[in-house]
Parts: C-alpha cells; structure tokens; sequence
C-alpha cells in the first residue's frame, strides 16, 4: 500500500478554519491527509502542540495563519512566524527533517489556496517518507 | 442714503451706487454688454447710455459707471436714450456683423444694417472684460491690450496663438466675453473637468450633484482660481450669508464610539479596460452612469437624450455585463444593471421616438415587481438581443458618415451573428470593490470574501454582521446590491445597533485567558505580548493579571508563558494535545 502521510493542521479560527471551511463548502477537493485542530490564533499554537502532534505520529505539520497585516487579533501571526523559525532548528536537532513543518497564511476567501497548500504539504511529506516516532 | 429717480419710481441707494444697479433694484433692465458683476465697470460698449436730468441740466451718461448722486432723475427708456442706443448699436455691429448677441440687441432697438461698413469675421468689441477679468480678478495677467486706434485689439503674450505658460486655463476669459470672441482649446486635460465623468465642464465651485447630502457646495482646489493665484474671490464677495471659507482644510477627527457600520459602498468597473468597445475611444459610448446623468432632468441636457453632436439617436444599444459575468475581469454578477438597462429603454421610449437594443447574457428581473416591469419595456417595443456583444465600432450609416456605431453580436437565440447599426451606445459596467477595499478592512480586521467584497459572518443567518463583535456591513461595500437590498441591509445593522445600545450590556464569547497566580513567575512576558493591552503586573503580589473584559482570547500569552501558568479557556493545553491524540489514534502501532 502507497504511503499516505499523516499530518496535522493546526488552523486559526478566523482566517485559514473559515478558509478550509469556504473550500468544503465550494466543494473544492483537498487531501484527506491534513487533519484540523482549530485554535483562536496562530499566535496560540505552541511548539509543543506540534512537538506532540510527532511524538503522536504525526508525519507533518502545517500551521496555517491569517496573511501577514490581516491577523484578527493584530499580530498574533507574526508571534508564530517567530516560533516557526526557532522551532524548525530545535526540531533538526531531534533528527526530524525541518520540512516536516510547514507554516503557511490562508485568508477566509481563500477556499483554492487551501487545497494548494495542503496539496503541497501532503506532497512534500510523501517524498520524505513516514517519521515513525510512535512505533 | 440718497433718493432718485428713475423713469418716474423713487429709490433709496447709498451715495455713489452705479445707476445700472441702482436700477436692477426696481426691476429696471438696462442693456449691457460689457458689464460683468464683481468686475469694475469701464463703459466700453456704450450700449448702457441713460440720461441723467439735474435740475436743468440734461446728460447722457453711461449707466455702468455713473454715480448716483441725491435728487437726480434717470430716463432709461426715452427717445434720445434709444436713438443713442440704435447709435451705438449700429457702431458695434459694423464692426462686428455676425455676434448672435450684438445682432439680437441691434435687433430690439430696429437696426439690422449699419452704415458703417460690414465684418462678419470680428468678434471682439474691444469691451476689456477679459482683460479685466485676468488682471483684477483671477491676477494671471496672461490678456491684455495692445496697438492703439484702428489696430487695437486684445492680446496674449508675444501675440503666440495657443496658451502660454502664464495662462492657468481658468477659462475666466471666455465665460465674461459677450461676444464670444474667446474660446478655450481643450489642448490637454481641461481644468475643472470631472474626468470619470465628462458630460460637460464644471465649475469650480459646485454642489456635487443635486442630490447630495449635505447639500452644499464645495470648492475644487485644483480648479479654484483663489487658491491657485490669490486672485478672483468673487464667490465670497456674492454669498451674502459670508458661507464661503478658503482655509477650510482636510481634518482628521477621533471619536469614541463603541459600534461602527462599515458601509464604504463600491466603483465602477473602468470599462475603457475592455478596448472592444471603445469606451473612451468612440464618442457616443457612454458609461450607465453617463447616461443616466444624461436623463437627469436636472442634468447637463436637461434630461434630454443627445449624441456628441447634438442630434436625438435614431437608436440606442444597451451592453450588459461590462466586467461582470466574465472570467477576466469579475465572475460575479453585478446584480444591478438588468434592472437599470430595462429603466434606461423604459425612458429612452418614453422621451425619444429611438430604437433600443438590450444586448444580455440573461436577464435578471429578480426582485418584487421586476418581472413584471420587464414585461412592461418588451410590450413597449424594446427589441432585447440575447447575447454578449463582441465589441462596437464605427460604421456609416444611411450616407451619413461620422459618429455613427455597429454593435456586432452572436444572437444565441436565433443562432445568427448579427450587426446592428446604433446611434449610441451604453455599457453597463459591473460594480466592484473600492480600490482601497483592502486598506479598510485592515483598519477594521475585516475579511473578504473570493471577489474582494467584505465578508458577512455568515451568508444566511447574519448577512450584515462581521467576525468582530460591534462591525457591522451595509451596502455595496459587501457585495453588490440595489437600493431597496441595501436599505433593508442597513435598517437591519442600524436595529442591531440600536438594540445593542438599548441593551446596555455586551455579550462576550466564554473564550478568555487566566492566570493561576501560583504558578506565575512574575516575569512580565505576557505584558508586552498581548495585543488589547489585558494584562497588567500586579505590583502587590508580584504577578501578572488579565483583565477578562478587554481580554478576546486570542491565546498568544498562553502559548508564550514559560511557567505555564496562563490557560486559555476552551483551548487548554489538555484539550489540545487530547485533540492531538485523537486524530492521531490510528498513527503507528503497526
């Protein structure tokens, strides 16, 4: 059986939820792999949900905020920006390749953005194999 | 004050009031060409002349300029006043045969030939209110007189023919002139013209349009003789309440408020984009909101409907979809123009004996009472073509050769590409977001939806409402819309508002931030972090407080506290990796 990883999407509840959600709606098709955990902000994802989310078996992970500028609670995206920038050299040290992360802006209109981005992550994961942290 | 008399009434003026207006004030006319309100008076055309009795003593005065002084008595109309007039009259038009107004005066008062002599090619009669105009009034000093007898004439700088670079292109000059003599070439951009739409030339001091609320003037500044030379001012010197203010600036003013209704409303579509049909290119390709300032009764035809060259249109085409419905420009639908295409053939058949083609993709009579209106406009004869016009180009017509267009089109509904011949052509072009859409819903943390509208909080159950408690939308600036969807979408925010209001209470979402004081550190991490300004330090206990009112759960400070002490209600860290593990239950373990 092919490989099909698993990855989860942390997504802000205003912007890249209301996004996924609009390309449901618009019956647009995107991969099954991605699994959503709606949070406020991306600002409120910490980097041991995502350090969890591969101890659990995670094979990626997207983080996906409001574009930059458009963020519901001001800046909240910026503060993951910094986080993803720490967060893809502390998880190089743990042997995990820093690709498996991926930090991404999905606007509330952007339902086609959505199934790209999680084309392109699904994509990406594939190439570089199953993590199996949990075995 | 003085009293006098003029042709037999008795009036009260100031001493020294020229007579002219002394007159106007008992609804006495007295012919005039080279009078101008707000210019010094000269007393060049003569035309003016009265006679002035004091006691004995009979003159002949030009009225323009004379002053009036206590106990005299002004004939305007007697016999040696119109013999004098007829002579005068019969000067200026040897010297300028042809002027519509001097031949109409001369007309009046019997005199259709003079004796001497005969031009029809002078226009000027040398009466300075231009040259007044220039160097009192709007202080360009670009006219002025020069040679001397029978060779003066007026004159721009070096006598070069076209503007120079002293001229501001007020047109000033040519508004004064009786005669006619001057006219402005419109060489590049004229002034004072509103570009977007250019049904004739404005001034530079206007109400907006008639419906304008506040209905009041304003002044162009660009356009504005005042603020461009110093000069003129004559608007100031007319409005008797002193209502005009030059200094009046752009300010920016803060207030508190605790709701806002966003209602920025949209643009047109720039149908020039869509060289196909010769917007802006071909005269008589008009703009739906050209040609509705066109049937305007108030507007610059008088509700008449005109080509460029002044002729009522044997037939009119009617373009839909301009930028809407169309995969290059916006896919959306314009809501509007069906509705308002149908209006303009109801009152193109109503005022003019013109032909009117209605080129659709389909036609969208959506609302109460519009089905029933677009019935009426078929049964009065409008011919509506099923199909999207490929593009408009001119094309003779009956042996006539200018202005005259042809709409090519695939009639779908016959199967049969057709071209039909029309005197003017109107292109109903889509409603879109502002230019700036972006930049204020920045201002107010809105979303927009796929066609850069401002997105509802949903689509059915709260079409005016936002994502941010206290925002609400109206209007176009949500999406495209008629009037009677907009009021009914603003009535709906406004009773949101005011019920808000009335309510005196704000209903928050359960989601917050709290800080266990045990655990705090004190570090102050979170201080700076939070973007509403939510936490404080507590200076007694040495912790970090979040105020719950102004808190809006975002959780930047939960994820950021290095003692873990904050949680964020509904998105704990628990619940969280829970919903980790759940997704992941079927992760490894092979």
């Amino acid at each position: 059986m092919a490989f099909e990883p698993k990855i989860v999407g942390f997504l802000c509840n205003w912007c890249s939820y209301t996004g996924a959600d609009l390309a449901g709606v618009s019956r647009i098709k995107w991969p099954p792999n991605v699994r959503p955990i709606r949070v406020m902000c991306s600002g409120r994802i910490d980097p041991t949900f995502v350090v969890k989310a591969f101890r659990e078996g995670a094979d990626g992970v997207l983080v996906s905020g409001c574009h930059p500028g458009d963020c519901h609670y001001y800046q909240g995206n910026y503060k993951a920006l910094r986080r993803y920038h720490l967060l893809r050299r502390v998880l190089e040290q743990f042997g995990i390749h820093p690709d498996r992360l991926m930090l991404t802006w999905v606007s509330a209109a952007e339902g086609e953005r959505w199934a790209k981005v999680t084309q392109e992550i699904t994509e990406r994961v594939r190439k570089l194999g199953p993590l199996h942290l949990k075995d | 004050m003085i009293k006098l008399r003029i042709d037999g009434n008795e009036v009260e003026v100031n001493a020294g009031t020229p007579l002219l207006k002394a007159a106007q004030k008992l609804n006495i006319e007295i012919p005039t060409l080279c009078h101008y309100e707000g210019i010094e008076p000269y007393a060049a055309c003569r035309v003016c002349t009265v006679e002035v009795v004091r006691g004995r003593r009979r003159r002949m005065v030009t009225a323009c300029n004379y002053p009036a002084t206590d106990g005299i008595e002004v004939f305007t109309d007697n016999e040696r006043v119109r013999r004098a007039r007829r002579l005068n009259l019969e000067m200026l038009l040897g010297r300028c045969s042809e002027v519509p107004a001097i031949r109409a005066l001369a007309a009046k008062y019997g005199v259709e030939k003079s004796r001497f002599g005969y031009d029809p090619k002078e226009k000027c009669i040398l009466c300075g209110l231009c040259v007044r105009m220039c160097s009192d009034i709007v202080k360009a000093n670009v006219l002025s007189f020069a040679y001397s007898g029978p060779r003066r004439k007026v004159v721009t700088p070096f006598e070069r023919e076209m503007a120079t670079d002293v001229c501001i292109a007020c047109g000033a000059c040519a508004h004064v002139c009786p005669t006619g003599a001057i006219t402005i070439e419109d060489l590049s951009q004229r002034r004072g013209e509103v570009p977007e739409m250019y049904l004739g030339p404005k001034t530079a001091i206007s109400i907006p349009f008639q419906q304008a609320v506040p209905k009041v003037p304003y002044i162009d500044p660009d356009a504005c003789i005042k603020m461009q030379t110093g000069g003129c001012g004559i608007c100031a010197q007319v409005c008797e309440p002193e209502a005009i203010n030059y200094k009046m600036q752009d300010e920016v003013v803060e207030l508190d408020v605790g709701q806002i209704l966003v209602a920025t409303g949209y643009q047109i579509f720039d149908a020039s984009q869509m060289a196909q049909y010769g917007y802006g290119k071909l005269d008589n390709v008009l703009s739906a909101l050209e040609f509705e300032k066109m049937l305007n009764s108030t507007g610059p035809t008088g509700g008449r409907v005109l080509t460029k060259n002044g002729k009522e249109p044997r037939a009119i085409g009617i373009i839909h979809c301009i930028g809407s419905r169309d995969a290059r420009y916006h896919k959306y639908c314009s809501r509007v123009c069906c509705m308002y295409a149908l209006k303009f053939a109801h009152l193109v058949k109503d005022r003019t004996n013109a032909e009117v083609y209605q080129f659709y993709i389909d036609m969208r009579a959506f609302g109460k009472g519009y089905e029933e209106f677009y019935s009426r406009v078929l049964d009065e004869g409008v011919n509506v073509i099923r199909g999207k016009a490929a593009e408009v180009v001119e094309a003779t017509w009956g042996n006539e050769r200018e202005g005259h267009l042809l709409v090519r089109c695939e009639d779908t509904l016959i199967g049969k590409f057709r071209e039909v011949p029309v005197d003017m052509v109107v292109l109903c072009a889509a409603i879109e977001p502002n230019v700036d859409q972006e930049r204020v819903g920045q201002i107010f943390s809105l979303s927009r939806s796929p066609d850069g509208f401002f997105l509802e909080r949903h689509p059915k159950l709260d079409p005016m409402g936002t994502v941010n408690d206290g925002i609400y939308l109206a209007g176009c600036c949500q999406g495209p819309k008629d009037i009677p969807d907009t009021v009914a979408q603003a009535q709906g925010a406004a009773a949101r508002i005011l019920a808000m209001i009335a309510k005196g209470e704000v209903l928050l979402d359960p989601i917050r931030a709290s800080i266990d004081e045990n655990l705090c550190g004190g570090c102050k991490v979170c201080n700076n972090l939070c973007p509403y300004m939510a936490i404080t330090f507590d200076d007694v206990k040495k912790v970090s407080v979040v105020n719950e009112t102004l808190c809006k759960g975002c959780g930047t400070c939960v994820a950021a506290c290095p003692a873990g002490a904050i949680t964020g209600s509904g998105f704990t860290d628990e619940q969280i990796f829970a919903e980790i593990e759940g997704i992941l239950a079927d992760a490894g373990n092979k």
